[in-house]
């Protein structure tokens, strides 16, 4: 794949005139999509994929089109052609920009994680054997993924993965299951035969007569995978440096009245050790590390090149949407073995789901718990909980009522396929709690 | 191209119980302009096609962006190793279907072509108006876009079927972003989140009243930030369209979802309270209460002749008078649920496999004028605009935020107020259901990013509705 991005890209920087700038970017992906319900399969699909986009600058002009393409240099040369004689005539009619930026050092990066995927087969002929006799539903995508940028000004980049993630529940009835995932690069048999031996064990638990709260303050401890969709809602709206100078951040109050999260939180785009590429989309490499919250206060903000022209500061490799691609909580000190003994009398939060901002300029959150989530009586779990809602600050969730984070991290790999594989991640502690309000 | 996509498919089409192609070629153009500058246009072709194999009960896909007879033929025999693959291990003998054999073509037309307005021009309509919001320094950010999209979809099966459909989609954005005293709030015209989405042409943007819209977001938004927070308390709530369709999207579409209520969305979007012993007797709503699927109706976002697996799509009622009559479910779900669902097998692209999406979903107009539905409310407010939504995963408890609201005393509009929110359990919320507003207050609305799948997928999905009020809600503001 490699070999076809340089001929292409190569191709295309030939036919550059000497006003033009020419930036390409391929995003390909061979993957396995294998869907399961009640412990067999639903769905099973094969997509083969290239997206070529293609970036046409002159002077202060810039004009930007992604097409798709048959992955065969041959056939593709002359649609590559094609497109850019299409982008010459659109530039015209593009005003200029003066908030352009693109990486004119001819910097390169190259990264390769080689690994060893399952066949279909095998993954369809385990999973339906360690799911007879329950009822699993699951999600299996697997493949390589290959990720590329290259310009006329000498820019090379290069990143290719190979992955699978396998991501499950066992259900009990209705609304109670267990979820797991087991993601990584080479599929071990017994590796995920112990993930599934562990989730058995924990749905037994989900036959106990389920417990119903009442609204109010309850004292929690919030999973991995419940802080990771907390850190969503973060990401989502919290780090960038536009919507930090628009005052539209969920954390405004932190860069205008500084208002603070505990000293126990320390957060970092942690590009050194995520999944995601290490260049951005206009040829940036980002730095290993840039910490957003230091210690409990705001610091530095994402910054993409277009921002970094507007605001008059150096960019931090971010990517036009100023959101994390590798994300990570700094583990505290509570072992994870103690965190039931640590949370006393309340609530075991599995997982969150759903969440949104009820007060954006607040940071103030809303969301439903989800999957195993558990009544805890000292120290030990009690019943299953129904499903409620909470709706509180990260300010509170995060900041005052925040006891401990574990010693212990998840790395939690985007499982999203909107287009085309996420490369995105997650790395968190869990999280003690001294109340979460609950709502509904 | 559709003429050597069709000859290659049918000679090399294999031997199996079933296959099918769907082609799709998606072309679109995205401009912005924000804080007076004019950002980069955005220019996107996404064309490839999935084949479909069924075999010995198997069923398997593949998509393929390499439209070459070689691409095709491997796609094809990616599929038919999956078909192969899960032959006796699927969840229902998909060798039983009666796959449909659907022939014609389906081109509703542009309206005025948005090709015939140059991109300067679009970029100077913008401009003016996104320009026209900063009506003081308290404008932090204001921005205007407009996203044109074109899509050319084939559908063939070996066994002779063939159709083709042409849509054309349309999607104008303005905001201004008030800024003061440590308060932000934000103010959206016509629907936040690309809410105002239609099939059309240039006079989409005539019906969004783009011209002359910018100093009012402007001043909206300076008004939101003056405004108090919405109180707290059980009131009633009267809903306008801009917020019916995030209601109508969240509480009825996916839980009558049938691949949802059958549990292949289990691990990730989630179950349904629904079930299908309710279909033809549980009440959904008041009497007050009639949803259609209603894919004719040209103008709307998801307006379409047949779906992704080739089912004829006609208007049904899901819910008449408040009963649950039935499922949003295409022709593999009805099969295996044995029951009637309507034709909304759909996908967001050649990439992903179809499944159970709602298409344009609707809640039929009532009798009452606005003043009636206004005058009936003894204490309430009037929501405007979603801006927040979320809910459980069996799409029954709920909270929904709106940018705008008003309150509503002694059967008179009162004051502006922020940041108004509500929450309820759907099972009981429609039960509420205590006025709907007639043709007056009817308005199509949408959004191009129903997320659902595995592997993900963002779809259109049309809603159109009128003014809905509901009494006994839990309503509250923002933090003070």
């Amino acid at each position: 794949m490699r070999a076809y991005f340089e001929e292409l890209a190569g191709f295309l920087e030939s036919r550059a005139r000497a006003s033009e700038v020419i930036i390409s970017r391929m995003s390909a992906e061979q993957s396995d999509f294998i869907r399961f319900n009640e412990s067999r399969v639903r769905q099973a699909t094969a997509v083969k994929q290239v997206s070529w986009s293609l970036t046409l600058i002159e002077g202060t002009r810039r004009i930007d089109a992604c097409v798709s393409l048959a992955g065969r240099a041959d056939a593709d040369r002359e649609a590559l052609a094609g497109l850019l004689e299409t982008l010459r005539l659109g530039l015209a009619d593009v005003p200029e920009d003066p908030f352009l930026l693109v990486e004119t050092n001819a910097v390169a990066s190259e990264s390769e994680r080689r690994g060893k995927l399952p066949d279909p087969e095998q993954v369809i002929d385990e999973v339906l054997a360690a799911g007879r006799g329950l009822d699993l539903v699951g999600f299996h995508a697997a493949g390589p993924i290959h990720k590329g940028f290259a310009s006329s000004l000498g820019v090379r980049h290069w990143h290719a993965v190979e992955s699978f993630s396998f991501g499950w529940c066992l259900y009990h009835g209705r609304d109670k299951a267990v979820k797991t995932t087991y993601a990584g690069s080479t599929w071990d048999s017994a590796a995920f035969a112990a993930r599934m031996r562990f989730a058995r064990e924990q749905l037994a638990r989900l036959g106990e007569k389920p417990r119903e709260l009442a609204p109010g303050a309850y004292r929690a401890f919030l999973a991995p995978a419940a802080m990771d969709e907390i850190l969503g809602m973060l990401s989502w709206a919290g780090f960038g440096l536009k919507s930090r100078n628009t005052k539209q951040s969920a954390l405004i109050r932190m860069a205008d009245q500084d208002a603070r999260l505990s000293p126990l939180v320390t957060i970092r785009e942690n590009t050194r050790e995520g999944i995601a590429s290490g260049f951005q989309a206009e040829g940036f490499v980002r730095p290993p590390d840039v910490a957003l919250v230091d210690a409990g206060r705001l610091a530095t903000p994402l910054v993409s090149p277009r921002s970094a022209r507007e605001y008059g500061v150096a960019t931090n490799g971010a990517n036009a949407g100023e959101t994390p691609e590798s994300l990570d909580l700094a583990a505290g000190s509570l072992a994870q073995d103690e965190a039931l003994a640590a949370l006393g009398t309340g609530i075991y939060v599995g997982n969150l789901w759903y969440l949104n901002f009820s007060d954006r300029s607040a940071c103030r959150l809303t969301g439903m718990t989800r999957f195993a989530s558990f009544w805890v009586e000292n120290g030990r779990i009690a019943a299953p909980l129904n499903v409620m809602r909470f709706d509180d600050t990260a300010y509170r969730i995060l900041g005052a009522n925040l006891e401990a984070l574990t010693r212990e991290r998840d790395l939690l790999p985007s499982t999203a396929s909107y287009g085309e594989r996420s490369t995105e991640s997650v790395r968190t502690p869990g999280a003690l709690v001294r109340e979460l309000a609950l709502t509904l | 191209m559709l003429d050597t996509l069709q000859r290659d498919f049918r000679s090399i089409a294999p031997a199996v119980d079933f296959c099918a192609l769907r082609f799709v070629e998606e072309s679109s153009e995205y401009l912005q302009v924000r804080q007076d500058v004019a950002e980069p246009p955005q220019l996107a072709v996404s064309r490839g096609a999935m084949v479909t194999v069924i075999h010995d009960g198997g069923l398997g896909y593949a998509a393929t962006s390499d439209l070459s007879r070689g691409g095709l033929a491997a796609a094809m025999d990616r599929a038919r190793r999956y078909a192969k693959l899960t032959a006796g291990r699927s969840v229902v003998d998909y060798g039983a279907m009666q796959m449909p054999r659907p022939n014609g073509a389906y081109r509703p037309g542009v309206g005025r072509d948005p090709a015939t307005l140059s991109r300067r021009d679009k970029y100077d309509l913008l401009a003016r108006e996104a320009s026209q919001c900063r009506v003081d320094d308290r404008i932090v950010d204001w921005e205007a876009n407009l996203w044109t999209t074109t899509s050319k979809q084939a559908y063939l099966t070996a066994d002779g079927g063939a159709i083709e459909q042409e849509f054309h989609f349309l999607v104008p954005n303005l905001s201004a972003t008030a800024h003061a005293s440590g308060q932000t709030q934000t103010r959206t015209h016509a629907g936040r989140y690309n809410g105002f989405c239609r099939q059309g042409g240039l006079e989409i943007l005539e019906a969004f009243g783009l011209e002359g819209a910018g100093r009012a977001v402007g001043e909206g938004a300076l008004e939101l930030l003056a405004a108090p927070n919405c109180p707290s308390g059980t009131m009633d709530v009267l809903l306008m369209p801009d917020q019916m369709m995030l209601q109508i999207h969240e509480s009825i579409g996916h839980p009558l979802e049938l691949d949802r209520i059958l549990g292949d969305e289990r691990n990730f979007a989630g179950t349904s309270f629904v079930t299908l012993d309710m279909f033809g007797s549980y009440r959904y709503g008041s009497d007050l209460l009639n949803v259609t699927h209603d894919p004719t109706r040209r103008e709307q976002f998801a307006s379409y002749a047949w779906d992704d697996d080739g089912l004829a799509a006609d208007k049904q009622f899901l819910i008449r008078k408040g009963i649950l009559e039935r499922p949003l479910g295409g022709a593999i779900s009805q099969k295996r649920a044995g029951m009637q669902g309507v034709a909304n097998t759909r996908a967001c692209s050649w990439n992903r496999a179809p499944i159970d999406r709602m298409a344009n979903l609707n809640v039929e107009a009532g009798q009452s004028p606005m003043d009636e539905l206004v005058a009936a409310i003894d204490l309430g407010v009037l929501m405007r605009t979603n801006v927040s939504w979320s809910i459980d995963d069996s799409r029954n408890k709920f909270q929904f935020g709106c940018e705008y609201g008003r309150m509503i005393r002694g059967g008179k509009l009162a004051e502006v107020v922020k940041n108004p929110n509500y929450r309820g359990i759907s099972a009981t919320f429609w039960r509420s259901l205590s006025g709907v507003g007639d043709a007056s207050t009817f308005e199509v609305m949408g959004t191009p990013f129903c997320g659902k799948g595995e592997p993900s997928q963002v779809i259109r999905v049309g809603h159109a509705s009128p003014a809905c009020r509901f009494s006994g809600v839990d309503v509250f503001g923002g933090e003070s």
